[in-house]
C-alpha cells in the first residue's frame, strides 16, 4: 500500500476506536448516578425535612411497570424521580414518606420492627381515596407485615441501623383503590399512608446507601430484581454532605 | 498416519485453480459486510418472534422486558450473520446439486490485499491472521474495562461510577477475557502454526475452522451489548439465582458465553482430527512439535469441557425465558446445580488458558537457549498429566458452598497432586537453560518473564488449594491475584512472546526492537506491581467485586490502581508498536530470523497458499539443537516415489523413514 | 549433577554449578524462613480470634515455611542461569545437547511428590482438627465441635451456641434459637464457647465471611450451611458478604462483637425480653433451618401464599395453571 494509503487506513482506525471510546464513555457518564438529580435537603435550626413518596408505578416510557420512590424537591414543591437525596451532617432529619402502593408481605417479617428512629417509632395516617382520613394518627413501633395487609416498602439504611416499614393503605378495602396516575399526589385520586419519623444524620460526611426490604420487583426471580436493586427506583444513596 | 491422498498431484501448477466469482465486484461478494446486514435483520425478525411468542407472559408483563425476544434475536441475529458471510452456501449450493469446487481452501487465498480478511476465506493461514486481529481487538476491550474498574477502586468512598455500573464493568472484563482468551492462542497461532508445525497442507474441516473464526466477532458485539440493556449483575461467573432475577443485560451473557464455547469447540475439533490424521510422513509423536502437543491436549479439553458450558447457558437462559426451575431452589431446583456445571467447565477452561502458553514458551525457550528441550517426554507427561487431573479437581471452587464435607479433603488432594505435572513443565524450562546459550531476544525475556509469573501463580495456588487455608482466601482478592497472575502473567506474555516470535513468519514484518522491549520491560513491571499487593489486600479482607472496601486499605489500593494505569500505558506501547511496524515502518524480515529448526521457519514468508509444494518428510526432531551433524527437520523436496515407497515398506526401509 | 554432555569441557575446571546453586539456595531460604516464621507467623492474617483462625494462621504460615525455599529456588535458578549461561555476544553456536537426565527427573518428581503428599495430609488434619477450620459443611457437618447442645445457652459450662445467620439482599441478620428465637442486626459471641453457626439466604447466594473469626460459609436459599467456630479473644468482628449478590454486594457487611460470656447472656436475654415486649418474637416465623418465604401460614385468608417466587403478587406461573408447585 501507499503511504498515503496507509496514513489514511491509520487515521480512519484512529478515529473509529476514539468514536467507540467516547461513545462508551458519554454511556457511563451519562449512566444511572450522573443522570440522576441529586435533592438538596438544606437545614433550617438544625433541623431537616425529607420527603419521599412511593407509587405502584411509574410515569416513564420504557419501564412503566417497576415500582418506583419520588423524592420532593424542597424548594419547587415538585416530585423528581430520584433516588439520590443529600442532608447536611448532625442535623435531626424529619422525614416523611407517602405510601401510594399496595401491600406485599416482607421476605423476613424482622423488619416489621422500627429500628433506629427517634423514641423507636413512627406515625401512621391513613388517607382514603377521596383524600380524607381514616382514623386518627398511630404510633407504632412494629407494623406486622404478615399480620394483615398494611405494609408496602420499608425505607432502611443499613449503615445507619435505621429499617422503618412504611405503612401501606389496606388494599383490601375499597375505600382504598390505588393511585392511577404518577408521580401520585393526594388529590389524584388514590388512596395513601402519611408516615413520618425522625433521625439524626451522622456526624461525619459519607455516602449512606438506602434501600427497601420487601420484594417488590414484579417479575423477577424472588421479587428482588428490576426496580429494587437500580438507582434512582427502590434505592438510592442519602449522602451527608458538610452542614 | 494418513498422508496426501493424491501427493504426486499436490504440486499446484502455475498460481493455483482460478478463485470462483472473481468477476463480480467486492461488495457483492458476501463478506462482513453482507454479514452485518444479515445480522441487523436477524435479530429484527427474532425481536418480532419473541414479542409475538411472549409479549403475554406475565414475566414479561410485569417486568417490561421481554427476554424471549431478546435470546431470539441474538439467536437469528448470529444466523443472518453467518448467511451474510456465505457460511452456508457452499452447503446450500450441495443441497441444490451443484458440485463442490475442488480447492476451497485456495478461494480467495491468493488475492492480493486485504479483502480476503474480511470475508469467509477457507485458508487456515488466513484465518489465523483473522484471529490475531480479533484476539488483540477483544484483549484491548476487556483491558479498558479494567482500567475503569481500577479507576472507581482508587477511592473506598468516592465512587466515579454508580454502584451498578461497576458491576457492569466487573462482569464485562472478566467475561471478555475468560471467554475470548481461552482462543488467544490457539486461534492465531494454533490455526495458524498447527498444521504447519505438523508438514500438512491444510486443515481437516477448513469450514468449521472459519466457522469458529466468524463466531468470534458475533459474541463479542453481543457481550458489549449487554452495556445497552443494563449489563448483567453476576461478574463471568453467572451465579444462579441472582443469573435469573437479573435484569434483560444477562441474557447476552449467557448467549455470548454459550456462542462462544460453540466456537471452542468447533476449533478444537478441527484441531484433533488434523493433528491425528494430517501428519507429514516421519513425524512420529515423539518428534510432534510441544506447541502441537499443546494444541492437541488444550482441544480435547474443549471438546469435552465446553458442551457443559453451553448446556449450563442453555438451562440458565431457559430459566429466564421459558421459567424453568432448574436453578431455583424454592421451586425444586438447585442453585449448586449451576455451580457444579459452571465449574466442571470452569475448571478445564482454566488449563485450556494455560497449556497453549506452556507450549508456546516450550518453543520459544528452546530455540533461544540453542539446546534440545531437557526431558521432551516429561513435557508431553506434565502436559498430559494436567489435561487429566484437571476433570478432578473443580470442587476447589466451592469448597466453602456447603458441599459434602467429606468430598473436601479428595479435592485438596486432587488439587494439589495438579502441581506435579504443573512442575514439570518448570523442570523442563529449568533444566533446557542449563550449560545453555541464552539469547535475550524479545520472545525469550516474556518466556523467563512467564516462568516467574507462573511460579507465583503456581504456588499461590497451592496455598487455595488447602482447605483451612481457602477458608479466608477464598473469594478474595488473593484469588485474584492467583488467577491474573496465572492467567495474564502466564498465557498473555506468551502470547506477546508468541507475537513477537511468530510474526515476521505471518506477515513478513518485525516489530520494532525498542518499543518492544520497552513494551516487555513495562508490563513486566507493572504488571507485579499491580497484582503482587492484591495477594495481602486479598489476605487483608477485601472480597471480590466490591466497589468500596475498609478504609485501611486505601493506600494499597491506590498503588494498584496506579500501576494498573502505568500497565494499560506498556499495553498502549505495544499497540503504538504493531500498528506503526505493520502499517508505516514495515521492517521486512522475510528470512529465518531467530535460526529456528522447526519446520515452519523453513518456508518462505508467507508461506506459499498450499503450505508446502510438495508434502515434507520429517527426518528429525525440531529440537535437536547442539547436536553434530544433526539432519534438518524436513526434507521439503523428497524424491518421486517416497510417499508411495513409504506407504509399501519396502521404500520406507530404503528411504528410511517410518511408515 | 552428570550431564551427557557430548563436548568435553577444556583443562580449565567447570564450575560445579549445581554444587554452587544448592549452597546460595540453603542460604537464601534459612533467610527467608525464620523471619516468616518467628517475625512474620505471630501476625499472619487471618489473626488469632478464634480456633479456626488460629489455626488457618498456622496452615498459612507452613505453606508460607515451605512455598518460599521453592519459589527461591526456581528463581535463583534463572537469575544463576541467565547470568552464567548467556551467550557472549558474536557467539552463534548451539549449546550443549542434553536431551535428558534421569537422575535429575527422578529426583524432582519423587520430591515435589513428596511435598505435595505431606501438605495433602497436612491439609486434612488442619482441616478435621478444628471441626472443620471455619469452613461451611453444608447441612450434615462431618467434624463438629465437641460440646452440648442445650434448648438455652448458659455461660460457664461446654454449651454449645447456636447462631442463625440469615443472609439476604443487602443485609445479614441473626436469630438466636436458643434465646427464644429472637433475631437481631447485630451478632454478639461469647468468648470461649463453641459457636455453631446456620447459614441461610432468602434469596440468592451470598456468603458469612466473619474475617477475625476464619469462618466463611455459603449461604444458598434452602440450604443450610454450618459453620463451627470458638471465638477466644475479645474484641470486633468484621462480617462481610462475599459472594456476589447483586446491586448492593459490596456494600453488605455489618461488625460484630466478641464479649465476656455474662455480658453476652445479659445482652441477648435484655433483646429476647424487648422483642417479646413488643410482640416481634411472636410475628416473626418459628425458627427453623431454613425458610421458604413464599409460604406464609400467619397470613389470613387475603393472602395465604405469596402467588411465586417472583414477589408483589408476580406470578412465577400465572393463576390459572392447574397446578401450582
Amino acid at each position: 500500500m501507499s503511504v498515503a494509503a496507509r496514513a489514511a487506513a491509520l487515521i480512519a482506525a484512529f478515529l473509529i476506536v476514539v468514536g467507540a471510546g467516547v461513545f462508551v464513555a458519554f454511556y457511563y457518564i451519562g449512566s444511572a448516578t450522573t443522570q440522576l438529580t441529586t435533592i438538596h435537603y438544606a437545614a433550617s435550626g438544625g433541623q431537616v425535612s425529607v420527603v419521599l413518596q412511593e407509587d405502584p408505578s411509574n410515569n416513564t416510557a420504557t419501564k412503566p411497570d417497576w415500582v418506583s420512590y419520588y423524592t420532593q424537591d424542597p424548594t419547587t414543591k415538585q416530585w423528581v424521580h430520584t433516588t439520590l437525596f443529600s442532608i447536611p451532617a448532625g442535623t435531626k432529619v424529619n422525614m416523611t414518606i407517602y405510601g401510594y402502593d399496595g401491600c406485599t408481605p416482607l421476605r423476613n417479617n424482622y423488619w416489621s420492627q422500627v429500628q433506629g428512629t427517634i423514641g423507636g417509632t413512627v406515625t401512621v395516617q391513613q388517607y382514603s381515596k377521596h383524600n380524607t382520613t381514616l382514623g386518627g394518627p398511630k404510633t407504632e413501633s412494629l407494623i406486622n407485615s404478615w399480620a394483615d395487609c398494611n405494609v408496602a416498602h420499608t425505607f432502611a439504611i443499613p449503615a445507619m441501623g435505621l429499617y422503618v416499614p412504611v405503612a401501606s393503605p389496606n388494599a383490601q378495602n375499597s375505600v382504598n383503590n390505588l393511585c392511577s396516575s404518577f408521580p401520585c399526589t393526594p388529590t389524584s385520586g388514590g388512596a395513601y399512608s402519611l408516615e413520618t419519623f425522625s433521625f439524626i444524620a451522622p456526624s461525619h460526611t459519607g455516602d449512606y446507601r438506602w434501600q427497601c426490604l420487601i420484594p417488590c420487583g414484579g417479575g423477577y426471580l424472588d421479587g428482588n430484581g428490576g426496580p429494587m436493586q437500580t438507582l434512582g427506583w427502590m434505592t438510592g444513596f442519602m449522602y451527608v454532605v458538610p452542614s | 498416519m494418513a498422508i496426501e491422498v493424491q501427493p504426486e498431484r499436490a504440486e499446484p501448477t502455475g498460481r493455483g485453480p482460478e478463485p470462483a466469482g472473481t468477476g463480480r465486484p467486492w461488495w457483492l461478494r458476501p463478506g462482513v459486510h453482507t454479514g452485518l446486514i444479515g445480522a441487523v435483520i436477524g435479530y429484527l425478525l427474532g425481536h418480532f418472534l419473541g414479542n409475538f411468542l411472549a409479549g403475554g407472559y406475565s414475566r414479561s408483563a410485569l417486568s417490561d422486558a421481554n427476554d424471549v425476544a431478546i435470546v431470539l434475536g441474538y439467536a437469528l441475529a448470529v444466523v443472518g450473520w453467518l448467511a451474510g458471510l456465505g457460511v452456508f452456501n457452499d452447503l446450500f449450493g450441495l443441497m441444490l446439486g451443484r458440485p463442490l469446487p475442488e480447492e476451497p481452501r485456495l478461494y480467495g487465498a491468493e488475492d492480493p490485499g486485504l479483502a480476503k480478511y474480511f470475508r469467509y476465506t477457507l485458508d487456515h493461514k488466513v484465518v489465523g491472521i483473522q484471529y490475531l486481529f480479533g484476539m488483540v481487538t477483544y484483549f484491548l476491550t476487556g483491558g479498558l474495562f479494567a482500567m475503569a474498574i481500577r479507576a472507581e477502586l482508587l477511592s473506598p468512598s468516592y465512587h466515579l461510577i454508580g454502584p451498578e455500573q461497576y458491576l457492569m464493568v466487573v462482569g464485562e472484563h472478566g467475561t471478555m477475557m475468560m471467554m475470548m482468551m481461552s482462543s488467544v492462542i490457539l486461534g492465531p497461532f494454533g490455526q495458524y502454526f498447527g498444521p504447519l508445525l505438523i508438514g500438512s497442507k491444510r486443515v481437516a474441516f477448513p469450514r468449521l475452522e472459519a466457522l469458529g473464526f466468524w463466531l468470534t466477532p458475533a459474541a463479542y458485539v453481543i457481550l458489549l451489548s449487554a452495556l445497552m440493556f443494563g449489563g448483567f449483575p453476576t461478574g463471568w461467573t453467572g451465579y444462579e439465582p441472582l443469573a435469573t432475577q437479573a435484569t434483560s443485560g444477562m441474557d447476552a451473557y449467557f448467549f455470548a458465553f454459550g456462542l462462544m464455547g460453540i466456537s471452542m469447540i468447533l476449533a478444537g475439533f478441527n484441531m484433533i482430527v488434523t493433528i491425528i490424521n494430517y501428519r507429514a510422513p516421519g513425524m512420529r509423536w515423539g518428534r510432534l512439535p510441544v506447541f502441537v502437543w499443546s494444541m492437541f491436549m488444550v482441544s480435547f479439553l474443549q471438546v469435552l469441557a465446553v458442551p457443559v458450558l453451553v448446556g449450563a447457558c442453555y438451562m440458565g437462559l431457559t430459566d429466564r425465558t421459558f421459567q424453568t426451575a432448574f436453578f431455583t431452589n424454592q421451586l425444586g431446583g438447585s442453585s449448586y446445580l449451576y455451580e457444579d456445571l459452571f465449574w466442571f467447565f470452569g475448571h478445564p477452561e482454566v488449563y485450556i488458558l494455560a497449556l497453549p502458553g506452556f507450549g508456546v514458551i516450550a518453543e520459544i525457550v528452546a530455540v533461544f537457549c540453542r539446546k534440545p528441550l531437557f526431558g521432551y517426554k516429561i513435557m508431553v507427561a506434565g502436559m498430559f498429566g494436567v489435561t487429566i487431573l484437571s476433570w478432578f479437581v473443580w470442587q476447589h471452587h466451592l469448597f466453602d458452598s456447603g458441599i459434602n464435607p467429606d468430598m473436601r479433603p479428595l479435592f485438596m488432594l486432587t488439587t494439589e497432586l495438579i502441581s506435579i505435572p504443573t512442575g514439570f513443565i518448570f523442570l523442563v524450562g529449568m533444566g533446557t537453560f542449563w550449560k545453555a546459550k541464552i539469547r535475550f531476544s524479545i520472545p525469550m525475556l516474556f518466556a523467563l518473564a512467564f516462568y516467574f509469573n507462573f511460579l507465583i501463580g503456581g504456588i499461590s495456588g497451592v496455598f487455595l488449594s488447602d482447605v483451612p487455608a481457602d477458608t479466608t482466601e477464598h473469594g478474595s482478592f488473593f484469588v485474584m491475584a492467583h488467577f491474573h497472575y496465572t492467567i495474564m502473567g502466564g498465557l498473555i506474555f506468551a502470547f506477546f512472546g508468541g507475537i513477537y516470535y511468530w510474526l515476521p513468519k505471518m506477515t513478513g514484518i518485525k516489530l520494532n526492537e525498542t518499543l518492544g522491549k520497552i513494551h516487555f520491560w513495562t508490563m513486566f513491571i507493572f504488571f507485579n506491581s499491580t497484582f503482587l499487593p492484591l495477594f495481602a489486600l486479598g489476605m487483608m479482607g477485601m472480597p471480590r467485586r466490591v466497589f468500596e472496601y475498609a478504609r485501611n486499605l486505601e493506600t494499597l489500593n491506590d498503588w494498584v490502581s496506579i500501576s494498573a494505569f502505568l500497565l494499560g500505558v506498556s499495553m498502549l506501547i505495544f499497540l503504538i508498536n504493531f500498528v506503526m511496524s505493520m502499517l508505516f515502518w514495515r521492517e521486512r524480515e522475510v528470512g529465518n530470523p531467530w535460526r529456528a529448526r522447526s519446520l515452519e521457519w523453513q518456508l518462505s514468508t508467507p508461506p506459499p497458499p498450499e503450505n508446502f509444494k510438495r508434502v515434507p518428510v520429517i527426518l528429525s526432531s525440531p529440537y535437536d539443537y547442539g547436536i553434530k551433524d544433526a539432519p534438518p527437520v524436513a526434507d521439503l523436496n523428497p524424491p518421486l516415489g517416497v510417499i508411495g515407497g513409504a506407504y509399501s515398506g519396502a521404500g520406507a526401509r530404503a528411504a528410511g523413514v517410518e511408515a | 549433577m552428570s550431564t551427557t554432555d557430548t563436548q568435553q569441557t577444556p583443562a580449565a575446571a567447570e564450575p560445579r554449578h549445581g554444587l554452587r546453586l544448592l549452597v546460595i539456595w540453603l542460604i537464601l531460604s534459612l533467610a527467608a524462613c525464620l523471619p516468616i516464621w518467628f517475625l512474620w507467623y505471630p501476625h499472619m492474617p487471618p489473626g488469632r480470634m478464634s480456633s479456626s483462625a488460629r489455626h488457618q494462621q498456622f496452615d498459612i504460615a507452613i505453606l508460607a515455611v515451605i512455598a518460599a525455599p521453592v519459589v527461591i529456588g526456581v528463581v535463583l535458578y534463572f537469575v544463576y542461569a541467565i547470568v552464567v549461561w548467556r551467550a557472549k555476544p558474536g557467539d552463534d553456536s548451539d549449546g550443549a545437547p542434553i536431551q535428558g537426565n534421569t537422575a535429575v527427573q527422578a529426583t524432582w518428581i519423587i520430591g515435589t511428590s513428596a511435598i505435595v503428599l505431606f501438605l495433602a495430609v497436612f491439609g486434612t488434619v488442619e482441616l478435621i482438627g478444628p471441626a472443620g477450620a471455619g469452613a461451611g459443611e453444608g447441612p450434615s457437618p462431618i467434624w463438629t465441635l465437641a460440646g452440648t447442645k442445650t434448648a438455652t445457652w448458659t455461660p460457664g459450662g461446654k454449651d454449645i451456641l447456636e447462631v442463625q445467620v440469615i443472609a439476604q439482599q443487602w443485609t445479614f441478620s441473626y436469630r438466636y434459637p436458643q434465646f427464644g428465637g429472637m433475631e437481631s442486626v447485630d451478632l454478639y459471641l461469647p468468648i470461649d464457647t463453641p459457636v455453631e453457626f446456620h447459614v441461610t439466604s432468602l434469596d440468592v447466594i451470598h456468603s458469612f465471611w466473619a474475617y477475625q473469626l476464619g469462618v466463611k460459609a455459603d449461604a444458598n436459599p434452602m440450604v443450610d450451611n454450618v459453620a463451627y467456630t470458638t471465638p477466644e479473644q475479645l474484641g470486633s468482628i468484621s462480617v462481610r458478604c462475599n459472594e456476589l449478590c447483586g446491586i448492593w454486594h459490596a456494600a453488605m457487611y455489618n461488625y460484630g462483637h466478641v464479649v465476656s460470656q455474662t455480658a453476652f447472656q445479659s445482652w441477648a436475654s435484655g433483646v429476647q425480653a424487648k422483642e417479646q415486649a413488643d410482640g416481634l418474637l411472636a410475628a416473626l416465623p418459628p425458627y427453623s433451618l431454613t425458610y421458604d418465604p413464599t409460604v406464609i401460614p400467619q397470613l389470613g385468608s387475603n393472602l395465604v401464599k405469596v402467588v411465586g417466587v417472583t414477589g408483589a403478587a408476580g406470578y412465577y406461573y400465572p393463576s390459572n395453571y392447574p397446578v401450582q408447585p
